[in-house]
């Protein structure tokens, strides 16, 4: 099988893998990092040396990350958690179309409660520009949201510019930046009041994420999740020391290899867009090679449904979008949200790279890949 | 180091690991992506959802996937039947109480359990049915509560009642199917399985609202890439856990009634909380005289073992337990409590070398000792 779903989970990396071996072999201390004993202690101490490696990696403060169980939990808590502290503020939220469920839903969960939401369109660029959000912001608006890196198209929003536009408006600004680690150079900034982090994303496991929430000046939120006061009081619940150092492990690893990847990624996308461009010359390409992260590559091939495309091509791991809206089958609102007709953001597939991606599997891939669409096509002449 | 403190949580059980270990390093995949490495993730998923509802008596459609007690706690109880009242017992877990910091409280009796007799008057006092929510077994006493006098109770009054059974689960034999639970909280890491995974039961035919949202994952209840993982790991513990139950709840027993046994009469003054109500095989919460727990804990750790003052999640505070406080024990007396819990791996030679360590402490304190000041001022 070729693996081109990346974007959806990534294998672990080496360095992940080692610590998890190391963590969980029969022979490894075992103890809840809450227990005052020896055991716990050196637990504890391996949970600040991960928090502390984690933050330098994205120029934040160590009491400043809160461990999740992933990028869901830490977009929900940012959102709903946000909503929470701050309705006596306003009751106003901001935020682009194209963003990512676990942030959608949440204020979409909120617009039904009586929120005001004001959604920004992307259109063919893909992004929202720094501007169209400080024109968008109102007095009441009391959170802004723009992912870094698009799940399903890998559009780079420039959220630095975008967070230096709203820090006059006193408006925090969260990232989803569970795309984008590893991938384009990530670092907290002005006027971010948050950032989502998946592990599993970037090579580390699935099951593990973490948020980043600024202390100065300090973005207020409640908790979702109560209990044993973890966290500092943010985020109750046993912490998973393994997966933690795991999930760090990987974020380094992959910030090391950062530049290199991308390049590397970059040039075998290239590849795979030249060939299937080329054998398919109505080919659409969702979204320009220097305004995505070289991770992605997403097209549309007019007149194939990307999920008849996909189920043709069992050998072929992809994604006909994000795998979180995959059971429900619904065509895009990403690809709509940039312009698309229903039939273009039907018709797409999103092949996604990774750090085990090789020329080779993009041969492969392409070769399968264009057997399907003429197949599909011989079918049902009428729809090329 | 001597580990006897799995009630804050336990080693991996043997075979969990290198259950996991393909998921971890052979198989990529997404348990929500339709492709082929897709559907490989999903079965493993569901086969470890059949493992959990094996042990717990469930159907495999009533096991939702968290990531861990404290998550489905705050699910269950902020998502099932909202805005109707609450009531929950005085010596929860914190997950309970913090979640629900306004509702009802019931009070317990000096062994720690809740009188179903009186639930029939309480819960109709509250004016409309609600969700009640009291422990199967309490994570620092051990007491288990009468859980089918409280169902019983429950349901006759139309009340819809939750458990945390996260220190049941993988001790006890579960029946969820007959319990007349509406619905249950477990984790992975106290029966063996890894840190960051755990279940919410819930009952066909009960709605419950979404939790973690954005994306149609869990049937559309709770979004999140499935940890799988995670779950294959719980799976596999509860299926080590169900296999080994009867023998290894015997034997616990038997070691912790022993150990209890000799403390009491080697130790005069020593006591042991909660001894007179049915409790886990595994746990044993307990007072030297003339000795903090802080203080014995400190001397225990530089032995080597490593115990608890109550819940880990509590360590290093100097209010007494919340558990002996609901239960009536003087403060002097519950800062002296120290719990001691047993798991998978434990050694009787573990527990002797514990009470001899105990009985040498104790020898310490004659003549006034370390505890005095602290109790006096």
């Amino acid at each position: 099988m070729i693996y081109l779903d990346h974007a959806a989970t990534t294998p672990l990396r080496p360095e992940a893998r080692a610590v998890l071996a190391a963590a969980l072999e029969p022979d490894a201390v075992h103890a809840n990092p809450a227990s005052a004993h020896a055991a716990g202690r050196e637990q504890a101490g391996r949970v600040a040396r991960a928090r502390a490696d984690f933050a330098a990696l994205i120029g934040a403060d160590p009491a400043e990350i809160v461990f999740t169980s992933g990028a869901t939990e830490a977009d929900n808590l940012a959102v709903l958690g946000r909503a929470r502290f701050a309705q006596e503020q306003g009751r106003r939220l901001l935020l682009p179309r194209t963003e990512h469920k676990a942030v959608i839903d949440p204020v979409r969960h909120l617009a039904g409660q009586g929120w005001r939401v004001d959604w920004l369109d992307p259109g063919p660029a893909g992004v929202v520009d720094a501007q169209a959000f400080a024109d968008a912001c109102g007095a009441d608006t009391v959170l802004a949201c723009a992912m870094q890196v698009n799940n399903e198209t890998g559009h780079i929003q420039d959220v630095a510019a975008i967070g230096a536009a709203l820090a006059g408006r006193g408006v925090p600004l969260h990232v989803d930046a569970a795309q984008a680690l590893g991938k384009v150079p990530v670092r907290v900034g002005e006027g971010i009041g948050s950032m989502a982090f998946s592990g599993h994303k970037f090579g580390a496991p699935v099951g593990v994420g973490a948020l980043y929430l600024r202390s100065r000046p300090r973005v207020g939120i409640e908790p979702l999740q109560f209990g044993g006061g973890q966290e500092r009081g943010l985020r109750s619940g046993t912490l998973a020391v393994p997966m933690i150092e795991a999930f760090v492990a990987a974020a380094k690893a992959a910030e090391a290899a950062r530049q290199a990847e991308q390049q590397r990624l970059g040039t075998i996308r290239e590849a795979l867009w030249q060939r299937l461009s080329a054998q398919l010359p109505d080919l659409i390409r969702n979204g320009a090679a220097a305004a995505t992260s070289a991770h992605v590559l997403s097209v549309s091939v007019p007149g194939v449904q990307g999920e008849a495309l996909r189920a043709s091509l069992p050998a072929l791991a992809a994604s006909s979008g994000s795998a979180c809206s995959a059971a429900q089958a619904e065509s895009s609102y990403v690809l709509r949200a940039l312009g698309h007709d229903d039939a273009q953001a039907d018709a797409s597939l999103r092949l996604s790279f990774g750090h085990t991606t090789t020329a080779r599997d993009i041969d492969e891939a392409a070769a399968m890949l264009l057997a399907a669409v003429q197949r599909l096509r011989a079918m049902h002449p009428e729809a090329a | 180091m001597i580990y006897l403190d799995h009630n804050a949580t336990a080693p991996l059980r043997p075979g969990v690991f290198a259950a996991m270990r393909p998921w971890f390093e052979e198989h990529p995949g997404n348990a929500n992506s339709v492709h082929r490495a897709g559907r490989l993730a999903r079965q493993a998923v569901e086969q470890a959802r059949e493992q959990v509802a094996a042990l717990l008596g469930a159907q495999p459609g009533e096991v939702l996937f968290t990531s861990g007690a404290t998550e489905s706690i705050n699910w269950a109880l902020q998502g099932l039947r909202p805005g109707a009242p609450r009531c929950v017992g005085a010596s929860e877990h914190d997950a309970v109480l913090q979640a629900l910091p306004q509702a009802r409280r019931l009070a317990v009796d000096g062994q720690g359990l809740i009188d179903p007799a009186a639930l029939p008057e309480t819960l109709a006092a509250q004016g409309e049915a609600g969700l009640l929510s009291l422990m199967w077994a309490n994570n620092e006493t051990g007491v288990l509560q009468d859980m089918p006098a409280i169902a019983a109770a429950a349901a006759a009054a139309g009340w819809w009642l939750h458990s945390d059974a996260t220190q049941a689960v993988g001790r006890l034999s579960i029946d969820f199917a007959a319990s007349g639970l509406v619905a249950l909280s477990c984790s992975a890491h106290k029966l063996g399985g890894p840190k960051g995974v755990g279940a919410l039961l819930l009952r066909g035919g009960h709605a419950i609202e979404r939790g973690q949202r954005g994306g149609s994952h869990e049937r559309g209840l709770r979004a999140g890439t499935l940890n799988v993982p995670g779950i294959v790991g719980f799976g596999a513990a509860c299926a080590a856990a169900g296999k080994a139950l009867a023998e290894e709840s015997a034997r616990l027993r038997r070691w912790r009634e022993e150990f209890e046994a000799q403390l009491l009469a080697s130790i005069p003054g020593s006591e042991v909380f909660g001894a007179q109500a049915p409790r886990l095989p595994n746990t044993s919460f307990f007072a030297l005289p003339g000795w903090h727990s802080e203080a014995l804990l400190i001397a225990l750790d530089k032995r080597g073992f490593a115990l608890a003052s109550g819940s880990a999640c509590h360590s290093g505070s100097d209010t007494p337990s919340h558990v002996l406080a609901a239960m009536g024990v003087p403060t002097p007396r519950a800062l002296g409590a120290v719990r001691m819990s047993l798991g998978h791996d434990s050694r009787e030679a573990d527990l002797q070398a514990l009470l001899a360590a105990l009985q040498e402490l104790a020898g310490e304190t004659a003549g006034g000792g370390r505890f005095a000041g602290l109790l006096n001022g």
